[in-house]
């Protein structure tokens, strides 16, 4: 009996022991602490799936490599609509704007001194257009001459529209006239990657190649890979040999990749970060409310809305689909679901520079229950039971339940809710197997076409069945046309036919509310919402804010 | 004894491929996969996506090639974190798991057994109600509750733990607490339940006839057999305690095992679904063969038959 009496206490210590033995993760560090060494904390919200800068497809990848790697040129510090020079000092367009000429600074280099030259974009770009890569944003880099070719393997790498002139001068030829290319090129499908490092290692295209680990990966950004530690947080510090590593003010930036809003948010009252990713849906109106000078709410470019099954029964009609995007009262959703500051969207193309933005939605119950009476269906008698499809999600949840209340009251129709998880609701988009489903987009680039692109016929998130030749025709003549206003003018055209049809049902713009450490310098209002992190830059000793002493304990 | 053994490791080998398959195919025939994104990918994307995981075989082939390479050793990479290997993030995950679930064992035995012994010995006082009360409080309170009352308390009032994450000695105190609590009171209602029957058996009278002291009597000739229960439940409770709470990692945002059990399947990663349900099954195997064999040593009358 004695035995169990010091085998219990032991094996408690056993187990103790063990604990206290397996290592706990990083370095800790506070708000304060970071602002004091210009280490940048921020929360992305998710794991990085790839670290591949050229498989990456992800807002949380893209945000990572935005510190890692610099493309030809990179976003204007101050606007979106305008770029600024990165691995090129200069560039030149050909009168048609179909062949660019890129001066490649000579005194770049990669994060491990090994120079930068124009072969690097050549051989990175050939890469990119390799189908074994499985690379998803491949397709962006079929406007180059003879890039859709090479990915079919129609053609040698030798043909495609990029040329190294020399070390320094590369010559881009594309398939059309592109005035807005150097915008594009600000997409991480057309930045460099280390040649050098990937042959070093393995394959080219094995995604097990390990080039990307820890220790091994190269860039030729403001900043250099420190630490990754797989869920809890990726840390760059500067880069020494960046071409302009004089004018980094960080030493650092801290990725973190907490999922949940209620954790990100303690942990900013904790004094543990200088960024969240968002704000607990139910905190924002008190945060918006009693800390201003924390919470900072802004548009960003992201479109929210229904997409419909018009190849399901009544939804076919287009005078039902109208109907039912008459009857939402969109201010309402906005004002007592979301409660974030968010727009009203009357049409697919959230406010952009130069953009005439289509308004072709918003409540209006006479003319919906006129559609619906019209389209068989007065007062709703007779429409069919459909759903809307949503993911599991809280405020897709709320808001759904919204929308099913007003078409209800405002129609007479009645809808249920489905609710399925992620990849299922994502499986079920792509196979038409929903009736009407919510969903967002955001930006890919700075570009109107971005929102519109997606609805041409077989486009691979169109998921509606819907199609329209007028509609894909206007696309086709404003990827061909040079001038830029009437470009815009074509794709406000074309968004007018996406609407006069309604597949898709605009509720409205996304909002972003970060909490923001006072610490922060120039938080820049951006509707991509990246990041340029070496204009970035942190105060020390944080000034007081009205939250309490605890953001900036030690 | 080494028939026995034998036996049951024959037995546990089985057990493991039949969850193997079943988890196998089961995953397969959920909707949805691996490679679903907002972004629709690209056909040709999917088809080499498809043909570097093999999913474009069929899928009995696949199965044997699946079971193949474990029998190997190797268990695949992740289908979702692209580039890594399952045993990476096996051998990354689990050890924070188990450190919290170590620490969080020892609160819930420290807690709980002396809880429940001094319950069943004072049965019907104001001790009895009071610890039982607050077990019974313990095994209500979810543990999404119990982790942040704990973190308003003890991390943003007093100040005294981090909120979240993995990065200081002091930051399993309060996961662990919260995962202990909750099993302590488990624990202490049923060691009460053990002892009060062991205490009112014939041998503990004659015990106490013959003039045995109290507390020899409650130590020794009772707690022997009034652990019982407690060491049935804890055998299979173990393997859970050490792989990780999913909800008590999301809470405290830890890297442990407890998220890619759920994470894992929602994202339809089939490799690294396959891969932490071998784990679990076959933790659970162990600590069922280990407490099998504690059963039999603490009661001889299994040892007899």
């Amino acid at each position: 009996m004695t035995k169990l009496r010091t085998l219990l206490p032991r094996l408690c210590l056993l187990l103790l022991t063990g604990a206290l033995l397996a290592s706990c993760g990083g370095d800790p560090i506070s708000a304060k602490e970071g602002a004091e060494k210009k280490i940048f904390l921020v929360n992305l919200a998710t794991e990085a799936r790839y670290l591949d800068l050229q498989r990456c497809n992800s807002v949380t990848e893209h945000h990572i490599m935005l510190s890692l790697y610099q493309g030809l040129v990179c976003e204007n510090r101050n606007t979106d609509t305008d770029v600024e020079p990165g691995m090129a000092e200069s560039w030149e367009a050909s009168a048609d704007k179909s062949v660019w000429t890129f001066r490649i600074r000579k005194d770049a280099k990669w994060s491990d001194g090994v120079p930068f030259t124009a072969h690097d974009f050549v051989w990175s770009w050939r890469r990119m257009l390799r189908k074994d890569l499985g690379a998803q944003y491949s397709e962006m880099l079929f406007m180059l001459n003879n890039g859709k070719e090479l990915y079919d393997g129609k053609v040698k790498e030798e043909e495609l529209g990029v040329r190294a002139v020399d070390e320094h001068m590369l010559e881009v030829t594309l398939v059309g006239p592109t005035p807005y290319f150097p915008l594009l090129a600000c997409h991480t499908s057309w930045w460099p990657v280390p040649r050098h490092v990937i042959e070093k290692y393995g394959a080219i295209c094995d995604v097990m190649n390990p080039w990307t680990d820890e220790d091994k990966l190269v860039g030729n950004g403001p900043f250099k890979m420190k630490k990754y530690l797989f869920r809890q947080y990726i840390q760059v510090e500067r880069n020494p040999v960046y071409w302009d590593a004089a004018n980094v003010k960080l030493d650092g930036v801290r990725f973190y990749s907490i999922e949940s809003a209620d954790v990100e948010e303690r942990l900013f009252r904790r004094g543990q970060l200088h960024a969240t990713y968002s704000t607990p849906l139910s905190k924002i109106p008190d945060y918006l409310k009693n800390h201003p000078d924390v919470a900072r709410n802004y548009t960003n470019c992201a479109s929210w809305y229904f997409r419909i099954n018009t190849t399901r029964g009544a939804l076919k009609d287009v005078r039902v689909r109208r109907a039912l995007a008459f009857a939402l009262d969109r201010s309402s959703i906005i004002d007592n679901v979301l409660r974030a500051r968010q727009l009203p969207a009357g049409g697919m193309v959230p406010p952009m520079k130069g953009y005439t933005q289509v308004k072709e939605f918003s409540l209006n119950l006479p003319e919906a229950r006129r559609l619906l009476a019209e389209a068989g269906f007065p007062d709703g008698k007779g429409f069919p039971e459909y759903n809307i499809l949503i993911s599991k999600n809280e405020t897709a949840r709320q808001l759904a339940e919204a929308v099913q209340a007003m078409w209800q009251k405002n129609l007479g129709i009645s809808v249920g809710i489905s609710q399925q998880d992620f990849t299922v609701y994502l499986t079920s988009q792509q196979n038409l197997d929903y009736d009407l489903s919510w969903a967002g987009w955001n930006a890919d680039y700075y570009d109107p076409a971005t929102f519109i692109d997606m609805w041409m016929t077989d486009g691979g998130n169109n998921n509606t069945g819907w199609s329209n030749k007028e509609f894909d025709q206007r696309l086709a003549d404003a990827r061909q046309c040079a001038d830029a206003a009437k470009r815009l003018s074509i794709l406000t055209e074309a968004e007018k036919i996406l609407m006069r049809e309604a597949p898709v049902l605009p509720v409205y713009f996304g909002s972003r509310t970060r909490l923001i450490h006072p610490a922060v310098k120039e938080w820049q209002v951006r509707l991509m919402d990246n990041r340029l992190w070496q204009f970035m830059d942190l105060q020390y000793p944080p000034p007081p804010s009205s939250m309490d002493a605890g953001l900036n304990r030690n | 004894m080494l028939r026995f053994t034998l036996y049951r490791l024959a037995q546990a080998l089985g057990v493991i491929l039949v969850v193997f398959t079943i988890t196998f195919f089961l995953i397969r025939l959920t909707p949805g996969d691996p490679f679903a994104g907002e972004k629709a990918m690209p056909p040709d994307v999917r088809r080499v996506m498809e043909e570097r995981y093999g999913l474009n075989k069929p899928l009995i082939t696949q199965y044997f090639t699946t079971l193949g390479s474990y029998l190997r050793g190797d268990f695949q990479p992740s289908m979702k974190y692209q580039g890594m290997w399952n045993v990476k993030i096996i051998k990354d995950a689990f050890p924070i798991s188990l450190a919290i679930g170590s620490c969080a064992l020892v609160i819930a035995l420290g807690l709980g057994l002396p809880a429940g012994i001094i319950a069943a010995v004072k049965k019907n006082t104001w001790m009895d109600y009071g610890f039982m009360s607050l077990a019974l409080i313990g095994i209500c309170l979810p543990t999404f509750v119990m982790g942040p009352m704990l973190i308003m308390t003890f991390g943003l009032k007093w100040r005294v733990f981090n909120v979240a994450g993995w990065f200081e000695k002091t930051d399993w105190v309060l996961p662990s607490l919260t995962m202990g609590l909750i099993y302590a009171a488990y624990i202490a209602r049923l060691t009460r339940g053990g002892m009060l029957e062991v205490l009112n058996q014939d041998f503990i009278r004659t015990a106490r006839a013959k003039g045995v002291p109290g507390s020899r009597i409650v130590m020794v000739h009772a707690l022997r057999g009034g652990l019982l229960p407690v060491v049935a439940f804890l055998g299979p409770a173990l393997a859970g305690i050490t792989t990780g709470s999913f909800i008590i990692e999301k809470i405290f945002n830890l890297p442990g095992l407890g998220q890619h059990f759920v994470s894992s399947v929602f994202n339809r990663d089939y490799s690294l679904i396959l891969a932490t349900v071998v784990l679990l099954a076959t933790l659970l195997v162990v600590t069922n063969f280990l407490t099998d064999v504690l059963v039999a040593w603490l009661n001889p009358k299994v040892r007899l038959s």
